[in-house]
């Protein structure tokens, strides 16, 4: 099994209190953060590991970092990303529960390199318990001196506060979540200005992914150029994947970037294959909003190449025959699944979520969702297809914020990959529209 | 200053400008829609996307295009933009993706409307849409509500611009209604049944670009383009007291606030200008008011008074013939 760097302790007793996290190496990256280095330095650190942000995007964070605007005499702000919302993606939930205090001393080192002397983790309103294990560590992190004032006697200060969110999906959406967290309606904002200049409170703020910034102590900790030695080309260190749906072993499990999909779906070390024997049909590899592929692509590229679990890999042939690593959450189909219906089911999730601020995501979820929820019951028509494709790409890239796209790619990409189902769903409306049926590749098109 | 080309004319305008603000500089058809920006409001603008534009090349120190295209209202110019608005063949297919998004769930009740002849929607729709419609499922309605005794909210029409949100928050002290809701199911609202009772809630009739807030002293009683308007003024201790009354004969049926060439107040009006003083005599007549030759209220008829060449051929066969027979007024590009 490769290394483990953030969930290595997980699983000893008590590792969520002070004295057991501390034990075992707990708050070290900030004793050497605040006593020999600068902030610039933990910053330069964070651009030689090649972290790059684990909400979904992955985008580097030391550039990020970087890009934060510091006009003198004005605050800055750090901000956890904790809205984890995504269908498929549960990795964050535990991280927290399990490691609250690798969370904080994340966030302090990540303060404390950006200069941030209050920072919030803003977490997802239905994880309320974990909320409570949050305030529980960070209660326990000031009375130990590593929050508050002058944290280790070297003149630095900061507070943590966790703030929980109402439940909203857009809250995860950085801008959304700023204003949300400042008491507001979650509408993602127009960009530019973008938050690193005006963020929260109007003031310079970087948002950072829980996972992110809890792989910031370990790059303190061993060096950038230990982590970036992790993982295959620009895809450096390690990932944590929720993986769902119907497999043997499904779960969070640690990876070192590059790790061929194929050994994590069928290793025993990993997922351990698909359950009840069966054949796999198609994987979601990102979390709900990256699109589909069938098994065929998601096992090796294109050009025949094993397809690795990188984000290079994953996303090579663009969206064409490629996909994205996204947050990890790594959605696994069997044969007996039908993907209309599946499509149908995310579709719903993004009409359900969508702010309905600007026009082409605030309509378009809503009619993407019926048409396909006509199809999956056998009203559909063969045009309803081709308006799938059309609808989709009218939301893709003219929305806010990238809810848009999230809801057009998996739909576009379903359609692109299995369009016989759909048409299947057209010709054969009424065995379709029975509960469980499922296209099989032996059945004939009329 | 930063120096932009729009639609391969040059325009120079002062840092921190909008793109579409530049383009209001050069005018003509050139500018892009806004369904939702509104210059007097702050922050609004950024949702409708109908002005969404390419930007060919992003700054003169950084002339890579941008990714996406970009709302025109919101986006800042900088020197050295080349911004492509009608002559983007993938701007335009954008605008007519748009349209059909916004008409989806509106009801079309144009006929009935009293908003009609003076909607930003149905020009838009107008000009950028096509004349089928390929939604084939239920529209989302609403019960219309009456918000006070002098505005009706009829949200089914409403596209969400939330101008109306940002009147209320900037013009009056304390806003009562807001947007509820969610996605395709969010409405404006005052929450619990509440009337909206202010000296200067009237103004939300007038940024409103649809008729999804109308002018109870108004509804049903002429179509706009029926009525003449006329400027006036009086001694208003609130307001500076300059209107348009729109007459039909000698009555005057409705008052409004003087608005500019893109359908923006110039200043804000009293609600007892607009719902109280309607005699003449309440009054010191400027003269008619200027209304654009492009205009249904101008045309004074309900006829086509600008036709985009492009969208003929969507039009059903009987109109194209009658088109030919009687040619508009003037043909845009």
């Amino acid at each position: 099994m490769g290394r483990k760097l953030l969930t290595e302790h997980i699983n000893v007793e008590g590792i969520n209190t002070f004295e057991v996290y501390r034990k075992h190496g707990g708050y070290r990256s900030v004793e050497k953060a605040l006593k020999t280095m600068t902030p610039d330095e933990v910053v330069e650190e964070v651009k030689k590991s090649g972290l790059r942000g684990r909400g979904g995007a992955g985008f580097p964070t030391g550039m990020k970092w970087s890009f934060l605007a510091k006009p003198e005499g004005v605050p800055r702000y750090l901000v956890c990303n904790a809205d984890e919302s995504e269908p498929g993606t549960f990795k964050d939930r535990q991280l927290m529960s399990k490691l609250p205090h690798l969370l904080i001393e994340g966030m302090i080192t990540s303060s404390y390199a950006l200069g941030a002397n209050t920072s919030y983790i803003y977490i997802r309103g239905e994880l309320l318990y974990v909320l409570r294990i949050l305030e529980k560590a960070i209660a326990e992190a000031y009375a130990a001196g590593f929050l508050g004032k002058n944290i280790l006697g070297s003149g630095y200060d900061l507070d943590l506060h966790v703030h929980p969110g109402g439940g909203a999906y857009i809250c995860g959406e950085e801008t959304a979540l700023l204003e949300s967290l400042e008491g507001k309606r979650g509408n993602p904002r127009n960009k530019p200005p973008f938050p690193a200049v005006q963020g929260l409170y109007a003031r310079p703020t970087v948002v950072n992914n829980v996972e992110s910034i809890a792989a910031v102590p370990v790059i303190v900790n061993e060096g950038g150029d230990e982590y970036a030695k992790l993982g295959v080309g620009r895809s450096t260190g390690t990932k944590l994947i929720s993986a769902c749906g119907h497999l043997n072993k499904p779960g969070i499990y640690e990876i070192e970037l590059g790790l061929p999909v194929e050994e994590f779906i069928y290793s025993d070390e990993y997922c351990g294959g698909i359950w009840k024997g069966r054949e796999l049909k198609a994987v979601v590899a990102g979390g709900s909003s990256v699109p589909i592929l069938p098994k065929e692509l998601i096992l090796k590229t294109a050009a025949g190449e094993n397809r690795l679990m990188t984000y290079e890999s994953l996303s090579d042939g663009g969206f064409v025959t490629g996909t994205m690593l996204g947050s990890g959450g790594f959605i696994a189909m069997d044969e007996t699944t039908c993907i209309v219906r599946n499509t149908w089911n995310f579709s719903r999730f993004y009409h359900h979520e969508s702010c309905g601020q600007c026009s082409p995501c605030r309509e378009g979820t809503g009619w993407m969702e019926k048409v396909l929820h006509r199809l999956e019951h056998g009203h559909g028509h063969m045009e309803d297809i081709d308006l799938l494709v059309s609808v989709a790409k009218q939301i893709e890239g003219n929305t806010i914020c990238p809810l848009g796209e999230a809801a057009a790619w998996p739909v576009a990409a379903a359609v692109r990959h299995f369009r016989h189902e759909f048409e299947w769903h057209v010709t054969h409306a009424k065995e379709a529209a029975q509960p469980g049926a499922v296209y099989r590749a032996n059945a004939v098109l009329v | 200053m930063a120096k932009i080309t729009f639609d391969g004319v040059e325009v120079e305008v002062p840092d921190g400008t909008t793109i579409l603000n530049a383009a209001r500089q050069i005018g003509g058809s050139i500018v892009p829609p806004a369904m939702c920006y509104y210059t007097p409001l702050k922050g609004s603008g950024g949702k409708c996307r109908a002005c969404l534009v390419r930007v060919a090349a992003g700054s003169a120190k950084d002339p890579r295009p941008m990714p996406k295209l970009v709302a025109s209202c919101v986006t800042p110019v900088q020197d050295g933009m080349v911004v492509e608005n009608t002559t983007s063949e993938q701007v335009l297919n954008v605008r007519k993706g748009i349209v059909e998004m916004l008409l989806i769930n509106h009801p079309l009740d144009c006929p009935v409307c009293d908003q009609a002849g003076e909607c930003d929607l149905q020009n838009f729709a107008f000009e950028h849409g096509v004349s089928t419609t390929r939604y084939q499922e239920e529209r989302r309605t609403f019960e219309k509500i009456d918000i006070g005794p002098l505005i009706q909210l009829h949200m089914t029409r409403c596209i969400l611009c939330y101008r109306c949100v940002y009147t209320a928050n900037q013009i009056t002290d304390n806003r009562v209604h807001g947007v509820l809701g969610r996605g395709d199911a969010a409405e404006i609202g005052t929450y619990i049944e509440n009337i909206i009772d202010n000296d200067f809630s009237g103004n939300v009739i007038d940024v409103c670009p649809v008729g999804a807030l109308t002018d109870k002293t108004f509804r049903f009683k002429q179509r706009v383009w029926f009525t003449k308007p006329v400027n006036a003024h009086r001694d208003c201790p609130k307001c500076s007291g300059n209107v348009v009354l729109w007459y039909k004969g000698k009555e005057v049926l409705r008052t409004t606030a003087r608005k500019d060439q893109y359908g923006e107040v110039k200043e804000w009006i009293c609600n007892e200008c607009r719902f109280e003083k309607k005699e003449t005599s309440d009054w010191t007549i400027e003269g008619p008011a200027h209304i654009d030759r492009s205009s249904v209220i101008s045309a004074n008829h309900y006829e086509l008074p600008v036709l985009n060449q492009s969208v003929i051929a969507d039009l059903p066969e009987s109109t194209q013939r009658d088109l030919e027979k009687n040619p508009p007024l003037k043909l845009g590009s």
